[in-house]
This record gives structure tokens, C-alpha cells and sequence, in this order.
């Protein structure tokens, strides 16, 4: 279901993982770069992307991390997730990045690598560039 | 969610940059959870104190915010790392202390009451029936929930805090509606506090929001206490029912079988190296009864006794302090079991504690065995 957590208007190129994300303890809250190993995303750096993935998932202190990751300007431009979950939502409300969630049908549609620009006032959340 | 007007514009930053960010939090949480508006609220109960789970991220955030950030509405505080009446007996580090008082600096300058207690229920005046509150500490939002006649839903640290600076909540889940999904009727007999920890913990697995529970009997308050703790540290839910339930709802046993499940997954030790009691943290009738229970007693290695300030305070002046002091007990007041950093798996093989909640964390937090004991056991095996 579309919801807008966190408003607002960016563009940027798709970074998809197909896991979730723990943001406590996957994302080095430094460089914004993926840390663990079993992840699909390891070694990819965060910054600037516009971040697709299902949800988040583990402890609600992961928002804290999303925090440091824009303090250092290592952070996505946005997040896109299937489910809210509420370490992704309040990490994204602190650090004020751009959170909505879609169907699984327009999750599947998007493609990791594909520039597109997001507008929480704009009827169509996503315009595919 | 539908916001009014002010909150419109407050979202919007025109009521400042930190009042924006608290409403961003709400509203992510109320869309999050399906609210349909924000409602007041009269209390706050806020985690995310203990610099042990909050780090440097979490201390630099509460710094920078601090500046101009003020709590609107009656807040309490979680439970810190340390007692900094007798920290130097331990081993914490300089760092350690120094982001710990930040932290806590931070919270004072917002004006937070600096409780240091997960037991905000037993410390301070309960409102009246129906009150909307918002705790972020499990325990302490079920047993709101559950015994105090409160309104809460199991606060985020983030939603809490953004609920205590703008003095409302998303009117979501158990503040609007309850539906238990299940009903769990106890069959174990001769329940002790121990039993009630894994009740709650098996509770806490099997509920959604809420569970009904039935064939409780009596219980004391560190019975209560012990099954608030318990379910808290297992699942999202955030409430019991004690009733039966409607017919449709489905039943399920807690007997011997499910008991011995929940003690086989937490007790992984024979034996510990010491002791803990408080998680949650000791009231003063527990104290009181610890007092009795260990009269011309000693424990025969370290008890870690947690308890609130206030209580230590009122201990003391009963006497109650001396008399557990003599025995041998380490008494703590500002933080707890739970999380705790001053007990480091470096030192201690296992350690014996009567609470389910702080079984889980000193397992997968301390990675310290736990062997569990209910608190005739420890004093009947561990005190001569």
C-alpha cells in the first residue's frame, strides 16, 4: 500500500536489495558503506542512492544509525520499502529523508540502477526517468 | 493521518526545526501504525538513556537536540549504565562515564525528571482511569496497560521522546482498540515469580497486541512485575486481559511443557559466578521482603541488588540498606540488569538471576550464561 511517511521531493539513481536491512550493525555508520558479509548489498555504498528494499528489521536503535549516516552525508537520498516498520520510519523522520512505501507490484518494477525522482505532493510518487 | 491546522504548520517548520522533527516522528509512526490523528497525552516515559545501547550516535543526537528542545508534558527516564555513588568499584572507563553524564545532562536540560527507573508505576502517582500515556519501557507500558488502567502502546525511544516535546501521540492500536488475538489459560501449579517471567515470555511470543489470560490466581507485585517483564522482552505485545475471552477466541495451554520450553531456550548455566535481582528494577515492598528474607543470612558471592534512587533513599532511611549491606548485597540504584555494561563476559562465566527479562539480555547482550532461580532458591542455595 502507498503511504508517505516522510515528505518531500529528491532524485536519484535506484540502489534494490531484495533483504531487508538491519540498519543497526549492517551499515557502518561512517561511510554509509554495507558491512555484512551475508548481505546482498555488501561492500555498496549508500550515499546518494535512492535505497529500495522490503523493510527494515531489528533493534529500534538502527534509527540512530540512519541519524549518523546523514550527519556524515553518507546517506540515501530517499528510502522505498514494501512495510513500514518503525526503526526505518523514525530514523528516516530524525534525519528528514524522504520515506514512502509501495505495493509489491511496483517494488518488482523497479530496477536497481534506474535514475528516478520522487515527489510526496505529486500524485504519482515516482516518475521513472 | 488527518493533523490539524497547528500541526500542519508545525510539520511544516514553522514552529522551529526541532518541533518539525518530533511532529516528522509522529507522523511516521501514526502512518506506520495506521493512526487516524494525534491525540494529548500526560505522561512520557522515555528509553534510549543507557549510553551501553544508545552509543556515540545516540549521545551526540541527544546533545545537539538538547539545545533547544523542552518536554512539555510529566516525563520520566529509563534506567542509565551505572550508580555514580560507587561506579569506581567497577570497571567502566573514563569514556563510558563521561558519555553517560552527556546523555544524562542532555535529558535534564530538556526537562526530563531524571528517574533512572523502569518502574515508573511503583514510583510515581498513577493518573486517573483511561489516561493516555506514552512509555517506551516494555515492562513499564504493559504493566500500564495491563494493571495501572493507562493508555499506552509500546513506545519507540523516538516516538516517546517526540510524544513528551509536542504532548501528543498517533491514536493507533491499543490506544484506540483491544483485540486480543488469543487467549492463554496457566496450568502450572504453584506458580512462583519465575513462573510468571516465563508465562510472560511465552505470552509475548503468542500475542499480537494484546492476549487474554486466565487461571491466574493471586499474585504479588513481583509476580506482576516478573510477567510485565517477561512478555516485554519477547514480542510487541503490550498488554494482558485477565479474562476469559469470548468464545471464538482461540485458547491455548501454558503448562509444564511450554514452561520447561521457555527455561530450556533461557537457562544455560548450572551454576552462576553471581547474583542479580531487579529486572525490572526492586520496589520497596520487594526490598522490605528481601530484608526479612536474609535476616541472619549471608550470600556466599556477589548480589547484584538494582533498585531505583528513590527507593535506595527510602530503604536507607528504614534501614533496610545496612541490613542487605551486611549480607553481602551490591546495591545499585540508577540502572539495572537489563543492558547492563557492569557485568562484562570477560569476568563472569554465568550469572544467577530470578528475572526472565534480565536472563534474555544478560544471554544475547553480556553473552554471559544464565542459570535462573526464583528468590526462596537463591536464598535457600546461595546464603548461609
Amino acid at each position: 500500500m502507498n503511504k508517505i511517511l516522510v515528505s518531500g521531493k529528491v532524485e536519484g539513481t535506484v540502489l534494490k536489495s531484495n533483504d531487508p536491512i538491519n540498519f543497526l550493525g549492517t551499515v557502518d555508520k561512517k561511510t554509509g558503506i554495507i558491512s555484512d558479509k551475508n548481505h546482498n548489498l555488501f561492500e555498496k555504498s549508500l550515499k546518494n542512492t535512492v535505497l529500495v528494499f522490503p523493510s527494515g528489521i531489528g533493534s529500534s536503535v538502527g534509527a540512530y544509525t540512519i541519524y549518523s549516516i546523514k550527519s556524515n552525508n553518507t546517506a540515501p537520498v530517499a528510502m522505498i520499502c514494501k512495510k513500514a516498520d518503525l526503526t526505518v520510519a523514525t530514523g528516516c523522520a530524525l534525519a528528514n529523508i524522504p520515506l514512502i512505501t509501495i505495493s509489491d507490484k511496483e517494488f518488482e518494477l523497479i530496477k536497481n540502477g534506474m535514475k528516478i525522482s520522487l515527489d510526496t505532493d505529486s500524485i504519482n510518487l515516482i516518475h521513472y526517468q | 493521518m488527518e493533523l490539524t491546522r497547528e500541526e500542519e504548520s508545525a510539520l511544516k517548520g514553522e514552529q522551529g526545526e526541532t518541533m518539525q522533527m518530533a511532529y516528522r516522528i509522529l507522523v511516521a509512526t501514526g502512518e506506520a501504525t495506521d493512526a487516524e490523528k494525534l491525540i494529548p497525552i500526560e505522561w512520557a516515559h522515555l528509553s534510549g538513556v543507557n549510553y551501553n545501547t544508545i552509543g556515540d550516535a545516540g549521545e551526540e543526537f541527544l546533545s545537539s537536540i538538547s539545545k533547544d528542545a523542552r518536554v512539555t508534558v510529566k516525563t520520566t527516564l529509563n534506567p542509565m549504565g551505572f550508580d555514580i555513588d560507587n561506579v569506581s568499584n567497577y570497571k567502566l572507563d573514563e569514556n563510558f562515564i563521561s558519555k553517560q553524564l552527556s546523555i544524562r545532562n542532555s535529558y535534564e536540560t530538556m526537562g526530563v525528571i531524571p528517574s533512572f527507573s523502569c518502574i515508573p508505576y511503583e514510583i510515581f502517582d498513577i493518573p486517573k482511569n483511561g489516561t493516555q500515556v506514552a512509555f517506551a519501557e516494555s515492562n513499564a507500558a504493559i504493566h500500564a496497560n495491563s494493571y495501572d488502567n493507562l493508555k499506552t502502546n509500546k513506545e519507540s525511544a523516538f516516538s516517546a521522546l517526540a510524544s513528551a516535546i509536542i504532548g501528543k501521540s498517533p491514536y493507533s492500536s491499543l490506544r484506540k482498540e483491544d483485540t486480543p488475538n488469543v487467549t492463554i489459560q496457566m496450568k502450572v501449579k504453584n506458580p512462583n515469580e519465575l513462573t510468571y517471567g516465563m508465562l510472560g515470555f511465552y505470552a509475548g511470543k503468542v500475542g499480537d497486541t494484546s492476549v487474554n489470560i486466565s487461571g491466574l490466581g493471586e499474585m504479588d507485585q513481583r509476580q506482576c512485575k516478573a510477567m510485565c517483564g517477561g512478555m516485554g522482552t519477547s514480542g510487541t505485545c503490550a498488554k494482558f486481559n485477565f479474562s476469559e475471552g469470548d468464545p471464538n477466541t482461540e485458547k491455548i495451554d501454558f503448562d509444564e511443557k511450554e514452561m520447561q520450553n521457555v527455561h530450556d531456550e533461557l537457562n544455560t548455566a548450572e551454576k552462576g559466578d553471581l547474583i542479580t535481582l531487579g529486572s525490572p528494577q526492586l520496589g520497596l515492598d520487594e526490598i522490605s521482603d528481601l530484608t526479612a528474607k536474609l535476616k541472619g543470612r549471608s550470600f556466599q558471592k556477589r548480589c547484584m541488588v538494582f533498585l531505583p534512587r528513590t527507593v535506595k533513599e527510602q530503604a536507607q532511611k528504614i534501614g533496610y540498606i545496612t541490613e542487605l549491606e551486611r549480607a553481602g548485597c551490591e546495591i545499585l540504584s540508577d540502572c539495572c540488569t537489563c543492558l547492563t555494561p557492569l557485568i562484562c563476559k570477560d569476568d563472569v562465566d554465568a550469572v544467577t538471576t530470578n528475572s526472565i527479562k534480565g536472563a534474555f539480555y544478560l544471554k544475547n547482550s553480556n553473552g554471559v550464561g544464565v542459570n535462573l532461580k526464583s528468590l526462596k532458591e537463591i536464598v535457600e542455595d546461595e546464603t548461609r
